[in-house]
């Protein structure tokens, strides 16, 4: 894993620095709020509905122990005991006191973590598959482009104040898990046909209002000319995207109103000029980074344990959990253990600061230290050998933390929505839990398969529901809330904007009409689909019919 | 107001003039919006005394790519800090075109940007504060952040660039 | 005809406070100075904003309350909670005292 050098410190610690001027400033007086806001947004400071907020970046999805349990301390020390894990892969606190904030900041920074670029108008924290350097069906781990993308675009002086946020994520494996196809910049990692492995640069995804799939701009980039190419789009960006509108200003309005061609020609034109500048990377550069990012010293293993299958043949809780929570590692004898934060009946992506600080330690024991966060809102061991999966399973179960539902019905991303978020229209968590305590059983989780909802308490989209099997929307009509809610969205390589079935439901009504759906969905289905299989091939209709019948 | 350049603050010598005020016949430094520039060229080059041209947000910095030798000053405006195209101007001029008057940073200028600003090339900064707190500020401003990660043309060692050097010197010591 | 008090957030720890009758600022919505009507309502706003209370409280807007069991209840279900809690965590916030 990367570890910052004396360069990284120093500049995380004069940032800590500075925000530490900035609110005393802001405390004393000397600066108003509208001058201290966009400062506290620029280091992941909000203001939501109780109380402030701050947002901790987790660069790529990826932990060390230390950093886990620090996140567990800050938790504890300068909050009320538990973290929330985003769909940016990061982490939410949600009472810290303005005056703390600084002290918060420095002991993030002790363990080589700070909130920089979790808000404002700036490129964000990339994201990337949470099984980089551990997944059998990676090309390559993405993780050093990562790190290199996030050194060029931390504090870039050019794009500090673009028109809007802009996000990047980057997939090394085919099977994308990182949802490339709907940020700002999806990066996807393949191999060309003179066998170089490069990117394919995907442009203008996004949700929020104005939910687009990206589109490709150039079918390969090699590793050397990303960063120009990232800046040829970046500078397109800031200076023809739109701002008269901030709900226009994202760059898929930008390509979806010039279109794909000219956006092409413009950001090809641009890097012709750059390309062979400063921001060429050389291969000596590259091997630097991807050492950095070396597995972890794996033993020679058999991919057979004995062990392991017996305790899965004398242990059904256990081996349920194998079958929906662990994957394929590409190291024969070890495997991919997901933990879930998605308890039944709990707060998706909430952990304790004693649940941080054990899969910390459970990471050292079992994971070479390795922890990583998913934008599905879960933790993934990503190096454990097939012999310790019982025992680590053991462990998470006694911590509440092995609930068998990956994938399943009940792994439900949600966002904060009104329970927290100072933007939100509706609540989202109070549903989450009813859906999850409807489907709490596990063989019917099991016999309906892989089924994601995704759950928004506003339009901006936090939650996903665009690219959930089943997305939920929640509104406010009249001050009640009510859910919308569509289907066919997928987040995937086959990634696709759902679409809203019709009218919205009550609170009262929405977990049957899920229900009814998924009623629907098993009636139908033909050998080994999945929700979306089935949606795909029957279409909207038969669907609409169970919500609304006649109506 | 007061404008910082090289660690000092100087004098206005230059009349912002807009789109229809009367040019000053007497040899006045001018400076005019780029608009301006382009419909009255051959007159604002033909007369004597200083000129400038003002980009605006929407501007095409290309557009004076055949005259900034004819150019002693650009100036870039900010009507809000939040729109950032002047960065992306500033860094045009002076790394493509090769622009090597002053450039400076008006409108909305504060404080928090001013490190941005350097970085991309401007050397000049209309601060609405007065002499003294405009100077502090931005002598504060320039030395907040000493590590840098974008290799852009204001000469700083990128932290890259560092690591290279050190790489090479251990290598060269071993 | 609408009844209406200050709330905002505190600026020191971000906690919801609301305007009370003598000036300050309480956790206690029950404690807020009551505003009958647009005009009386946008002169404790008015009062609420000067700038003097930039260094005590972030964002004061006015909000909507009903009289209910002898005391003030906001008429939109984002205003209860934010008087209350997460409803998702009845042990946190103000519910939990």
């Amino acid at each position: 894993m990367y570890r910052y050098d004396d360069f990284d410190r120093q500049l995380v610690l004069e940032r800590t620095e500075q925000f530490r001027e900035q609110v005393k400033r802001r405390l004393s007086g000397d600066i108003t709020e509208d001058q201290f806001r966009p400062l506290r947004l620029m280091n992941g400071v909000y203001l939501q509905l109780h109380a402030y907020m701050l947002r901790v970046a987790v660069p790529y999805g990826t932990l060390r122990a230390d950093q886990l349990r620090q996140l567990g301390y800050i938790a504890r020390r300068y909050d009320k005991g538990y973290g929330h894990f985003t769909t940016r892969q990061n982490i939410q606190y949600n009472w810290p006191k303005l005056a703390e904030i600084p002290d918060a900041l420095l002991d993030l920074a002790k363990v080589e973590m700070h909130a920089i670029q979790t808000s404002g108008n700036c490129i964000r924290n990339t994201t990337t598959d949470q099984y980089a350097g551990a997944a059998a069906d990676e090309i390559e781990d993405p993780r050093p482009y990562c790190e290199l993308i996030r050194q060029w675009s931390t504090f870039h002086p050019e794009f500090t104040y673009l028109p809007r946020k802009f996000k990047i994520a980057v997939t090394g494996s085919p099977n994308d898990r990182a949802a490339v196809k709907v940020h700002d910049i999806g990066l996807r990692m393949h191999q060309n046909d003179a066998g170089e492995v490069g990117f394919e640069v995907i442009v203008g995804g996004g949700l929020g209002r104005t939910p687009f799939v990206g589109k490709t701009v150039r079918d390969f980039i090699g590793k050397n000319d990303l960063f120009s190419y990232l800046e040829a789009i970046l500078r397109v960006y800031n200076r023809f995207g739109r701002r008269d509108n901030k709900y226009k200003a994202r760059i898929k309005i930008l390509v979806h109103e010039i279109g794909v061609e000219e956006m092409q020609r413009l950001v090809e034109e641009e890097w012709a000029q750059i390309k062979d500048g400063s921001l060429r990377v050389d291969d000596a550069e590259i091997v630097h980074y991807i050492e950095q990012f070396a597995p972890p010293a794996f033993e020679t293993l058999s991919d057979d344990d004995a062990e392991f299958e017996r305790r899965k043949a004398e242990n059904r809780e256990f081996s349920n959990w194998v079958r929906s929570n662990v994957i394929a590692h590409k190291q024969p004898g070890y495997a991919i253990a997901n933990v879930s934060l998605k308890p039944i009946g709990g707060i998706p992506g909430d952990a304790t600061d004693t649940q941080m600080e054990l899969v910390a330690d459970l990471s050292e024991q079992y994971s070479f230290g390795d922890v990583r966060v998913t934008h599905e809102q879960n933790l993934v061991l990503p190096h454990v050998k097939k012999a310790d999966l019982f025992s680590l399973w053991a462990e998470l179960k006694n911590a509440n933390l092995a609930t068998a539902n990956l994938g399943y019905v009940t792994d439900i991303i949600s966002c904060p929505g009104l329970d927290y978020c100072a933007l939100a229209t509706a609540r989202s968590i109070p549903l989450s839990q009813r859906i999850s305590e409807r489907f709490s059983d596990l063989d019917r989780q099991h016999d309906i398969g892989e089924l994601k909802i995704k759950i928004s308490g506003c339009i901006n989209a936090c939650g996903h529901h665009h690219v959930g099997h089943i997305g939920i929307l929640g509104l406010d009509k009249r001050g009640k809330e009510f859910y919308q809610i569509t289907l066919g969205g997928d987040a995937s390589e086959n990634a696709e904007i759902g679409k809203i079935a019709g009218a919205g439901f009550s609170e009262a009504e929405v977990v049957d009409a899920i229900e009814s759906l998924v009623t629907k969905y098993l009636g139908i289905r033909e050998t080994g689909e999945r929700f979306i299989d089935t949606y795909r091939r029957v279409g909207m209709d038969p669907f609409k019919e169970v919500l609304y019948g006649d109506r | 107001m007061a404008i910082v350049k090289n660690d000092s603050v100087i004098d206005q010598e230059w009349v912002t003039l807009d789109a229809e005020a009367d040019l000053p016949s007497g040899e006045e430094n001018i400076i005019v919006p780029l608009a301006r520039f382009k419909e009255e060229r051959e007159t604002l080059i033909g007369r004597n005394g200083g000129l400038g041209v003002q980009l605006n947000p929407g501007d095409v910095p290309e557009d004076l790519a055949n005259d900034l030798d004819r150019l002693s000053i650009i100036t870039v405006n900010f009507p809000a800090y939040t729109d950032g195209r002047g960065y992306s101007y500033a860094r045009i001029l002076r790394e493509r075109l090769g622009f090597k008057g002053e450039l400076r940073a008006i409108g909305d200028v504060l404080r928090d940007q001013i490190l941005y600003m350097h970085r991309c090339g401007f050397d000049a900064y209309e601060l609405k504060n007065d002499d003294d707190v405009s100077l502090t500020k931005v002598r504060a401003a320039l030395k907040e952040m000493t590590v840098y990660y974008q290799p852009t043309g204001d000469g700083r060692a990128t932290a890259a660039s560092l690591r290279e050097r050190r790489r090479a010197a251990l290598k060269s010591a071993s | 005809m609408s009844l209406q008090v200050v709330t905002a957030n505190r600026l020191d720890d971000g906690l919801v406070v609301f305007l009370t009758a003598d000036g300050g600022w309480s956790e206690n919505i029950d404690q807020s100075r009551i505003a009958d009507g647009k005009e009386a309502g946008d002169a404790l706003l008015a009062e609420a904003s000067v700038p003097e209370l930039d260094t005590v409280i972030v964002g004061p807007y006015l909000i909507e309350v009903e009289q209910q069991d002898g005391g003030l209840i906001p008429t939109k279900y984002r205003e209860v909670l934010r008087t209350k809690g997460p409803s998702v965590r009845q042990d946190l916030g103000y519910q939990a005292e």
